[in-house]
């Protein structure tokens, strides 16, 4: 294996799963925010062990996320160091940026925010968690101001003696249509991922109670006395009450930010099939221009065009995906490498076609069944129903919480999967091709090295996080300590969320 | 000054700003062995540092990311010859940074002991592969026309770097300790002062030793500016420690805080106007002129950095205002009461809510 076949495989690795923890973060940040806006507002105490619950559950995401960000800063200049030098006039402007405009904000408000509780006045801690909800949204905006330029260069010129890109528009960076358009599809998606996780939380807290109810009242029939009889723990009742709440509020903010996450993704697409036509043709696995151009659903066979020995297709529905029109011209693999090839010299530019047909279809097929999850889930607890303990929707009730948030989440990562592979062979579309960006001084085993050592750490900390994660949530609602005396001599931070 | 110097200038002091806040940072994580004999005295330790220190580790990312846009041949290659030793920066700085965050979550004494060795190990190696690392950069290193490495590990490995590292790690321990001592009281803060008074006797000989042979390294252009620079940073050294004799914790944090950024303002005055000297022919060196980013990039740049930055110094030196109390280490009796009242507490909670 060689350094630029091994540096790819180790910033894909990195950055998908830096990516399991930074869509969680910006989801659940707004979310926490919310909630606690909510209990300042009510002062109801239930909004305030809500806020605590899910506060913790997003410090412990947080963590991963900021830990895994750091690599992947470095990671530019560790493995790409030619890329970097070719697009840091523009692509380090983005990056110093999120620096400076985000991730302080994030993290010194999210310190104030954890440990400011008892010392500063309510609206301000409250408007702590707000900066930090808003510095997510900021670094986002920023690292995919950075990606769009490598979609959809815009705003350069080429400085031939120096051999790179050079800024002479910066406002058209930040303004790139890709960027304009991604940027809803993407936040959207973020909040797709935390709210799912809140419902999910709920969720398994309701049927914990159900089973638990279900099991006393069986008791008491058993004991043979009444199941009427039966009057649920004071601390679970609020438990319930407390999660349909959390419920309700995480399954809207799902369908809301998935219904806005299809709509911006429409817009996604069409941007993209005007800026990036070959990856329009690789996410359909289309090799002759169609006009109108139909959708796929599902192919067996090979995806080379070649041999297709089954398929579902729904007539005109790329020429719609591409063009907002049934009639469109989608122009296919072929007729788009004969015009690269053309243009850039000869090569192989198209990028490789199952990957990006599978991922665009997962990726929409996973959002389309969280958004159905979310509907589901609202009918069956309708009118103060309580989840099913028996029967097929025990089952569903029982596992379906533990998949729910694992849909957008994938889905998340099979769009950048997608995004990435189909600009492939392209590191930025038509100026620099991947293999010319790795980093001319790494020899392959420095590069295994790291991918050994990085993937290992990543993995153990799956582990640990997934576990106290889940040890988080089965512990429940917090208890509210008591106020604290006020100006005591600083004892040692309680870890108060 | 043209707009490349500014941004020399600028990136110097967004590593002082990394170096002198996670420095202490680093320095606490490595008493834990020292101070913090108990759970309960390391998570006072840790409780000095816990709600500032992500927001001190964020100047390292500004600092890469500034460099990524003002020099970005400057980021490419001191990125890429780093390779190993940022990557056990990294390894570091991760597991640090989850064993800062993780070990409260659970009462369970192994969990806390095993996220304390990472924060141990996890600041120890920081602290001292940054030295290295700057200590060769300052040396210069076999560097091509293409402006890459070609050295291996062993060429970073030299005995001036490895020396630079050593200060770096005893000047962290010292400003950690001296940082301790100024944010806890009683006991805690004696075992850190008797901490700040030999980790501070070490940085003082090899912080002088580094100085001196710096002084000589070849290649430096402004040899007067290097010496002063040189000599103030060993002065506030001294000073910083005499304080500390004297038990003026403040000043004494202000001397060391001094040193840091006096260390860092040497180093970047024996670089100026190179970035990364070429050891196989000067003229392959990395400066200023070469490596920095257009004219038009660097007034963006320029712009953001003058409003943002006094913007960050501002609400984070809020935060250290909003943190400033000593931390107490609470008896032990109390500490007991606390415990039994934390379980007395949940019913009359509940019934409070029920009600």
């Amino acid at each position: 294996m060689d350094t630029l076949l091994l540096s790819r495989l180790q910033f894909g690795i990195t950055i998908v799963y830096h990516f399991f923890f930074v869509p969680v973060s910006i989801g659940l940040a707004g979310l926490v925010a919310g909630l606690q806006t909510a209990w300042v507002r009510t002062g109801h105490p239930r909004y305030l062990r809500l806020t605590r619950f899910y506060g913790k559950l997003f410090l412990i995401n947080f963590t991963i996320g900021v830990v895994t960000g750091i690599v992947q800063e470095f990671q530019f200049g560790m493995n790409w160091s030619e890329f970097s030098r070719f697009v840091g006039d523009i692509f380090g402007a983005p990056l110093a940026l999120e620096g400076l405009l985000a991730f302080f904000m994030e993290s010194t408000f999210l310190g104030l925010w954890i440990f400011g509780w008892d010392k500063l006045p309510k609206k301000i801690h409250l408007a702590c968690i707000w900066l930090v909800a808003i510095g997510t949204v900021l670094s986002a905006f920023w690292i995919l101001a950075a990606n769009s330029f490598m979609q959809h260069p815009v705003g350069y010129t080429i400085n031939t003696e120096l051999g790179r890109a050079e800024l002479i528009d910066f406002g058209a960076v930040v303004t790139n249509p890709v960027l304009l358009a991604t940027m809803p599809h993407q936040i959207s998606a973020c909040y797709m991922v935390g709210a799912s996780v809140v419902t999910a939380a709920a969720a398994w807290h309701l049927v914990r109670v159900a089973r638990k109810d279900r099991a006393a009242q069986s008791a008491l029939v058993a004991a043979s006395g009444d199941a009427a009889d039966y009057v649920r723990d004071a601390e679970d009742d609020e438990s319930r009450s407390a999660f349909r709440t959390a419920l309700k509020i995480g399954t809207v903010t799902m369908l809301i930010a998935g219904a806005l996450t299809f709509i911006a993704g429409d817009t996604q697409g069409k941007v993209m099939t005007d800026v990036q036509p070959m990856k329009m043709a690789a996410a359909e696995a289309l090799y002759h221009t169609e006009k109108p151009a139909s959708f796929s659903i599902i192919t067996i066979g090979t995806l080379d065009g070649k041999h297709e020995v089954w398929a579902i297709k729904v007539p005109r529905l790329l020429s719609f995906l591409a063009h907002s029109n049934f009639t469109g011209e989608v122009q296919g693999i072929n007729n788009l490498q004969t015009e690269y090839a053309q243009k850039y010299g000869p090569g192989d530019y198209a990028p490789n076609i199952p990957v990006t047909y599978w991922t665009f279809r997962l990726m929409m097929g996973v959002g389309f069944v969280a958004f159905a999850g979310g509907v589901l889930i609202l009918w069956l607890t309708r009118k103060d129903r309580d989840p099913a303990t028996t029967g097929f929707w025990g089952i569903v009730w029982r596992y379906g919480p533990i998949l729910l948030p694992l849909l957008p989440l994938l889905g998340n990562s099979f769009g950048w999967i997608f995004t990435e592979m189909g600009r492939q062979p392209w590191l930025v579309f038509g100026l620099l091709p991947t293999r010319d960006g790795v980093s001319p001084n790494l020899s392959p085993v420095q590069v295994l090295i790291s991918l050994i050592i990085l993937t290992g750490v990543y993995g153990v900390l799956a582990v640990i996080e997934l576990r106290l994660f889940t040890r988080t949530i089965s512990a429940g609602l917090p208890d509210l300590e008591p106020e604290p005396e006020p100006d005591s001599a600083d004892k040692p931070l309680s870890y108060a969320y | 000054m043209d707009l490349a110097t500014v941004w020399f200038v600028i990136e110097a002091v967004l590593w002082i700003g990394y170096f002198v806040l996670e420095g202490f940072d680093f320095g606490v994580g490595l008493s834990l062995p020292l101070i913090g004999r108990r759970d309960r005295e390391r998570h006072a330790v840790l409780s000095t540092i816990l709600p500032v220190w992500d927001g001190n580790e964020v100047w390292v990312i500004v600092a890469g990311g500034a460099m990524f846009a003002a020099f970005p041949g400057w980021y490419a290659t001191i990125f890429s010859t780093f390779y190993l030793p940022l990557l056990a920066i990294l390894f570091g700085l991760i597991i640090r940074a989850v064993g800062l965050e993780y070990r409260e979550h659970r009462e369970d004494a192994a969990w806390r002991r095993r996220w304390d060795w990472c924060i141990i190990a996890g600041s120890f190696l920081p602290a001292l592969l940054w030295g290295v690392a700057f200590g060769n950069i300052v040396r210069g290193l076999p560097i091509n026309a293409g402006h890459n490495f070609t050295g291996s590990l062993l060429d970073l490995l030299n005995p001036f770097a490895l020396l630079a590292g050593l200060v770096t790690l005893t000047l962290f321990l010292t400003h950690g300790s001296v940082f301790l001592a100024l944010r806890t009281t009683g006991e805690l803060r004696l075992r850190a002062k008797r901490q700040a008074s030999v980790a501070g006797a070490i940085t003082v000989v090899l912080g002088v030793g580094f100085l001196v042979w710096l002084n000589r390294l070849p290649g430096i252009e402004n040899r007067g500016a290097v010496l002063v620079c040189s000599i103030v940073t060993a002065a506030a050294l001294v000073f910083g420690l005499g304080m500390h004799l004297a038990n003026r914790d403040g000043w004494s944090f202000a001397g060391t805080a001094v040193t840091v950024g006096g260390v860092v303002i040497t180093l970047f005055t024996a670089l100026y106007p190179r970035l990364m000297p070429s050891t196989s022919n000067p003229a392959w060196s990395l400066t200023i002129q070469n490596s920095s980013a257009t004219h038009y990039t660097l007034t963006i740049m320029t712009w953001s950095a003058a409003v943002l930055v006094p913007l960050v110094l501002a609400y984070q030196a809020w935060t250290y205002w909003t943190f400033r109390k000593r931390i107490t280490l609470p008896p032990v009796d109390a500490d007991a009461a606390d415990a039994v009242r934390a379980k007395a507490q949940p019913s009359s909670v509940r019934s409070a809510i029920a009600k």
